[in-house]
């Protein structure tokens, strides 16, 4: 359908946002990339008063690294978060769930912001800021304030993000020489939302996993952190048996909803799949399950 | 015309200088659609022209108690609100039937309804403004009440006695039914060495078409005239639509369809939406445009292939068929849809199965009802993806236990390439088919040896590989048989104009039409094959009812074997007629010469006497200098139509390979082979293409493609990103062959080839899953082939 | 409120200069506003692939992408791609190998392969169909469009050996 009517400001600094939002509440609504917003005006399920512009405010965006962690603007591109060099060897994650996402032409707009903000249970980048343990900068006309990324999705589509904020940037502590992360998913077809996804992040101490942080998209109403799976891993040598007691555990860490795609067993089905064959990708060449 | 055969015309293989016939030359209007210079309905704009927006039902089954105007008529930009009543008063309402198909019934349909929406998405009130953005702002401000009604949404239980009888005037949800019976079905199974059963599904999907329905409907008060842009398959077809229903003379309508983005059967047939355009246009004498969005597109284009299908083979202990014993039940929508009507599927299935094997015995039932969904009619290959499916999925399973090569069965079933005419036992008549040689050069082009060892190798890794075929006919150019003879106003004849202008170029019109698969070029390298012109001189004109011949359009693949004979013969007729002038001007006998690249030669010796430009110059401007009595109209006209078999059926065989991966119950198609006889092949590259792109539309159907509703009869798959569709990462290499058996009905010999790939794919698809899956014991039967389908095969879940 | 936007880009490279309702996505300005019709919308949701165009350089869904963000852009469509003939070998391989029918997801689907052209020069056959796979084509079954794309890739690898 085309959009229903709606007025248009670009805003060139954080303060114009601040104000346009005092002037006009919940009318005014955050537009970064548009991939997602602009999508669902098409169904005119909702009926914006106002968009305001943020591409072009400058706090928002860039990519740094200073003191352990890894800066980047929420106004980051997939494409730029795709090829980007300090991304590629501090957040590989990252840079490895971008060809996932939907096409280049959605890539070439969509912001790492608003992949987060809106937060699709199906998306792959929330999955993996909380997979990483990242901390996600929200910022006010109250300042600026940070929640980890495991407590920052908080219901099916809902955030923490609290009436005049938006995301500012995403913090991710860097990769470390035992750091190892894959991101794995099953999907229809390229592109489209995962069936079943998994963002795993995980720290070799030799064989044995000094941490895991396995977060699971498409199987709930948010990113989930499968705590019961994680824990079965925790301290264990990683290999067949620690990865078929972490497939177990699952069991108590999803309770995962039917869609089109199929039932809850489905999902929970690929979950488990998917834990293999993420899991199986930090082992040793020679050790690789068939 | 008697005298001349296709030997005697240059019809070869040979490469004579200007046989254009059989030779992969480019399309004339591809630049323009690499360049972004085509026009497409929604390109057009006219003086005052209005968009037109829907109120489309929320509910399944609902009545309409009152619609409030008053808000919408108060948005800016909208003109006018249009209810059922007010299209009532000067559209007619119509009725889908066909008198052949005995005992089928459906109800009057009106653009608009007047009291009851019985289907979601069924347009119920129109909204006109200046945009179309400000048309559905005013959608949006409609009131409209409802009182919901219980909803028949069930095709199983549309006949039992608690079913909602969605037109109690017709008395139950019956549309129609048949039984096709020969020999003794009975005494066969009894008889059989072994009787298998399966019950298939072929999921409800729709076609599609990137550029959505389109439509500008403008009736001049000036010159009482309606002029439609229509992005349609038939113009002329919906030229006696729009005069009929609106009450006007056919000649007061002019139906107008230049690009036309995608159709495949969904745009040949009657929208009430569309209807109410040209209805709105009527009203308020200017013009009305429409084109359906993708939202609308998927709940109001018609939906197809919603069948259950239950059936039996019977085969001895050689493996030869005894019978095959079917049972198909369909579920439509509230209507069914005009003028072809919602049970041609249904009857195809009737028609159809079993088509490519010799048998004896023979029952076949189809069942029609109606329901409250979208309405369903044909779409490419209409009802043979089931029949084939559920033909070649029997044939597998009896190869199975028989312990029998899924090929060696076939080897021993397919009807002999000598045996024709034959007539198959639900009726059909074939006049030359070539399973065998088929399957010849299909094994010629599938390493079968080397898939089968690689698929014995990837078993012990644990890694599900299969192969699988499918036979399969398919019905092309067809006469009366199929429309006309139940009452339809639709034309199974076509017609061309041949015509030279005064500087030698040739332009032909032509009743069918173009939408993509190359029409406009075969018929270009016909009418320079028949006249003897350079290709580049040959214009095409179609999709203009005020000036081509009448014809039907494109449809059942049509184009080449009826329409490009039409075009074939009255090029022959212009080129008889410019050497009767050239042998006037010439002092020569017309027999002995041609014309050839565009000038008049010698017959025997090729030497050149004069070009085309020259006879033209005088014919038009120095008609003083020819003699008075000489025929001299360089333009001819000949309509085709077939007359001694009801279709000409073309057969074909195809082939998949395809991985499982048991753990996802993922597919992916590795490879797929197509071997087609679709008669003369005149363009071999765009043939190709379009089987490539029909196994594709195939394969998209078995795998991805469901239009899936929730038990209120809401439809779920309302998008694109919900309704799957093949993109160009999952989809295989297809390898294309061909076998050339010539109809006799015409001097061109073609049959038609548009719809084969996905009269095959789905089955061979569907073999390929089996044969992976076989070792574990699971069997999939019910399109689509999804994950969640697959893994419930293997008791995964 | 949904007051005019006045914006002045570059549309194949004319300056422009429209006042537009802030709810005009790019590909109804560009068929609406400035005649451009050979960028088509086929879904509206940024699914199907046939509005795609360029944008400072990057390809794009017309459709999610409003014309009142576009002051100072240069927007690059299909019909300036051809005029500039900068792929005027791929729509050539095209037209040769038949990689369109219908021709309406030709436009979008051109300029996606114009992309690869440029920024993926060495691109195999199967990333050149994972690339592709953001813009549907019910018609081709997409390896005749595949065939193009690649043909025309190795002759310019030729060419410039």
């Amino acid at each position: 359908m085309k959009w229903p009517a709606f007025g248009y400001v670009r805003a060139s600094t954080l303060d114009d946002v601040w104000r346009l939002q005092a002037e006009h509440g919940d009318g005014a609504r955050i537009l970064a990339g548009g991939q997602t917003l602009l999508a669902t005006l098409a169904f005119r399920l909702s009926e914006p008063e106002l968009l305001v512009d943020i591409t072009r405010v400058a706090a928002l965006g860039g990519i740094s690294e200073a003191g352990g962690t890894l800066r980047i603007g929420a106004l980051t591109r997939h494409a730029e978060l795709g090829r980007d060099p300090l991304v590629a060897r501090h957040a590989p994650l990252l840079a490895e769930a971008v060809p996932f996402i939907a096409h280049p032409a959605i890539r070439n707009r969509g912001t790492i912001g608003g992949s987060l903000a809106y937060a699709d249970p199906a998306a792959e980048l929330p999955a993996c800021v909380v997979a990483l343990g990242a901390t996600i900068v929200l910022a006010s006309a109250a300042g600026e304030r940070r929640v980890p990324a495991a407590s920052f999705f908080t219901g099916l589509l809902e955030t923490a993000l609290r009436p005049g904020e938006l995301i500012a940037a995403v913090e991710v502590p860097i990769a470390t020489p035992a750091h190892r992360s894959a991101i794995v998913e099953v999907a229809r077809r390229s592109g489209d939302y995962a069936m079943a996804g998994l963002a795993a992040c995980v720290t070799l101490d030799g064989p044995r996993v000094a941490a895991a942080r396995l977060a699971y998209f498409g199987v709930g109403n948010g990113p989930v952190l499968a705590q019961g799976a994680m824990a079965a891993l925790q301290g264990r040598a990683l290999g067949a048996e620690s990865i078929a007691a972490a497939q177990a555990a699952l069991a108590r860490d999803l309770d995962p909803p039917s869609d089109l795609h199929g039932p809850p067993e489905m999902k929970r089905h690929l979950a488990r799949v998917l834990t293999a064959r993420a899991l199986s990708r930090f082992l040793p060449a020679t050790e690789i399950a068939a | 015309m008697n005298e001349i055969t296709p030997a005697s015309i240059g019809l070869s293989r040979e490469d004579l200088p200007n046989s254009y016939i059989g030779r992969s030359v480019p399309r004339p209007n591809l630049p323009k659609l690499v360049q972004g210079r085509a026009a497409y309905t929604d390109d057009v704009t006219l003086p005052r022209m209005v968009q037109a927006a829907f109120l489309r039902s929320p509910h399944a089954h609902a009545r309409i108690l009152a619609i409030d105007t008053s808000a919408a008529l108060q948005v800016p930009g909208v003109l006018r609100v249009f209810t059922g009543a007010d299209l009532a008063k000067v559209c007619d309402p119509w009725v889908a039937t066909l008198d052949h198909l005995k005992g089928m019934k459906s109800a009057p349909q009106y653009p608009l309804p007047l009291d009851r929406a019985t289907w979601q998405g069924e347009p119920v009130v129109a909204v006109v403004a200046d945009s179309r953005a400000a048309a559905e702002d005013g959608v949006a401000a409609l009131a409209v009440e409802w009182e919901p009604l219980p909803a028949q949404l069930d095709m199983e239980t549309a006949l039992d006695p608690g079913a909602v009888v969605i037109h109690p005037e017709l008395g139950d949800n019956l549309v129609f039914t048949r039984t096709a019976e020969k020999g003794d079905v009975a005494a066969a199974m009894a008889a059989a060495h072994k009787v298998v059963e399966a019950t298939f599904l072929t999921g409800r999907h729709t076609g599609v078409t990137l550029e959505a329905r389109s439509i500008i409907a403008d009736w001049n008060r000036a010159d009482e005239t309606l002029t439609v842009h229509h992005s349609t398959q038939a113009p002329h077809m919906m030229q006696g639509v729009f005069a009929k229903q609106l009450r006007m003379e056919e000649g007061a309508v002019r139906v107008i369809c230049k690009d036309v983005g995608g159709s495949f059967g969904i745009k040949v047939h009657v929208y009430p939406d569309e209807v109410a355009v040209a209805a709105m246009s009527r009203i308020l004498g200017r013009p009305v445009k429409f084109v359906a969005d993708r939202f609308e597109s998927f709940v109001s284009d018609i939906h197809a292939r919603d069948h259950r299908i239950t059936g039996r083979i019977a085969v001895d202990a050689e493996g030869r068929i005894l019978a095959f014993d079917i049972d198909d039940r369909t579920g439509i929508g509230p209507y069914s849809v005009y003028p072809r009507t919602s049970a041609i599927e249904g009857n195809q299935v009737v028609n159809l199965c079993g088509g490519p094997y010799d048998f004896a015995n023979y029952r076949c039932t189809t069942t029609v009802v109606l329901q409250n969904k979208t309405p369903t009619c044909q779409y490419r290959a209409v009802g043979h993806p089931i029949a084939t499916a559920v033909t070649e999925g029997l044939v597998d399973l009896a190869a199975e236990a028989l312990g029998l090569d899924p090929i060696e069965i076939r080897r021993r079933n397919l009807i002999r390439d000598d045996a024709y005419p034959y007539t198959s036992p639900p009726g059909m008549r074939f006049e030359g088919l070539s399973h065998h040689a088929a399957l010849d050069k299909l094994l010629a082009m599938v390493p079968v040896e080397r898939i089968r060892a690689d698929q014995a190798e990837q078993r012990k890794r644990g890694v599900y590989r299969g192969l699988g075929f499918a036979s399969f006919i398919e019905l092309t150019n067809p006469s009366p048989f199929m429309y006309g003879i139940g009452g339809a106003r639709i034309s199974a004849q076509d017609g061309a104009t041949v015509r030279m202008d005064p500087d030698g170029s040739v332009v032909v019109m032509s009743g069918v039409t173009e939408q993509g698969q190359g029409t406009e070029g075969i018929l270009r390298q016909i009418v320079a094959h028949g006249v003897g012109v350079p290709l580049e001189r040959v214009k095409v004109i179609t999709g203009d009812t005020q000036t081509t011949p009448y014809g039907g359009g494109t449809w059942a693949c049509r184009g080449a074997g009826i329409g490009g004979e039409a075009a074939l013969q009255s090029a022959i007729a212009l080129k008889q007629q410019i050497l009767v002038v050239a042998g006037a001007m010439l002092q020569a006998a017309p027999e002995t010469l041609d014309i050839r690249m565009g000038q008049v030669v010698e017959r025997e010796t090729g030497r050149e006497r004069m070009p085309l430009g020259e006879l033209g110059r005088i014919v038009y401007f120095r008609g003083d200098t020819l003699p008075k009595d000489l025929p001299r109209e360089l333009v001819q006209t000949r309509h085709f139509i077939t007359k001694e078999y009801p279709f000409a059926f073309t057969n074909g065989i195809q082939a998949c390979w395809a991985e499982v991966d048991t753990d996802t119950g993922m597919v992916k198609v590795l490879e797929h082979w197509c071997v087609e006889d679709c008669g003369r092949v005149i363009n071999p590259l765009l043939v190709d293409e379009q089987i490539r792109g029909g196994i594709v539309q195939g394969l998209g159907g078995a795998l991805y493609e469901h239009c899936v509703y929730d038990e209120q009869g809401n439809l779920l798959t309302t998008t694109m990103a919900d309704y799957l569709v093949p993109m160009s990462a999952e989809m295989p290499e297809m390898h294309v062959g061909h076998v050339e058996t010539p109809t006799q009905e015409s001097l061109l010999g073609a049959k038609g080839a548009g719809e084969a790939g996905t009269a095959g794919a789905p089955a061979a698809l569907m073999n390929a899953i089996n044969d992976a899956l076989r070792p574990l014991g699971a069997r999939v039967t019910e399109q689509p082939f999804t994950p969640a389908r697959i893994l419930r095969a293997l008791g995964t879940i | 409120m949904s007051a005019r936007v006045e914006i002045t880009l570059t549309v194949n490279g004319e300056r422009v200069t429209r006042g537009v309702e802030p709810r005009r996505h790019l590909v109804d300005f560009l068929r609406l506003d400035l005649g451009l019709t050979g960028s088509h919308a086929g879904c509206e949701h940024g699914v199907c692939g046939a509005c795609t165009v360029r944008v400072d350089g990057d390809i794009v869904r017309g459709c999610l992408v409003l014309a009142a963000s576009l002051d100072g852009a240069d927007v690059t469509t299909i019909e300036g791609l051809t005029d500039s003939g900068e792929a005027e070998d791929l729509q050539a391989a095209f037209v040769a190998r038949n990689a369109a029918q219908c021709g309406f997801c030709t436009p979008g689907m051109v300029m996606a392969a114009a992309d690869i052209l440029r920024h993926h020069p060495e691109a195999t056959r199967d990333e050149i169909r994972e690339h592709l796979s953001g813009n549907y084509c019910r018609c081709t079954g997409y390896q005749a469009i595949v065939d193009a794309v690649e043909q025309t890739l190795v002759a310019r690898r030729g060419d410039a050996r």
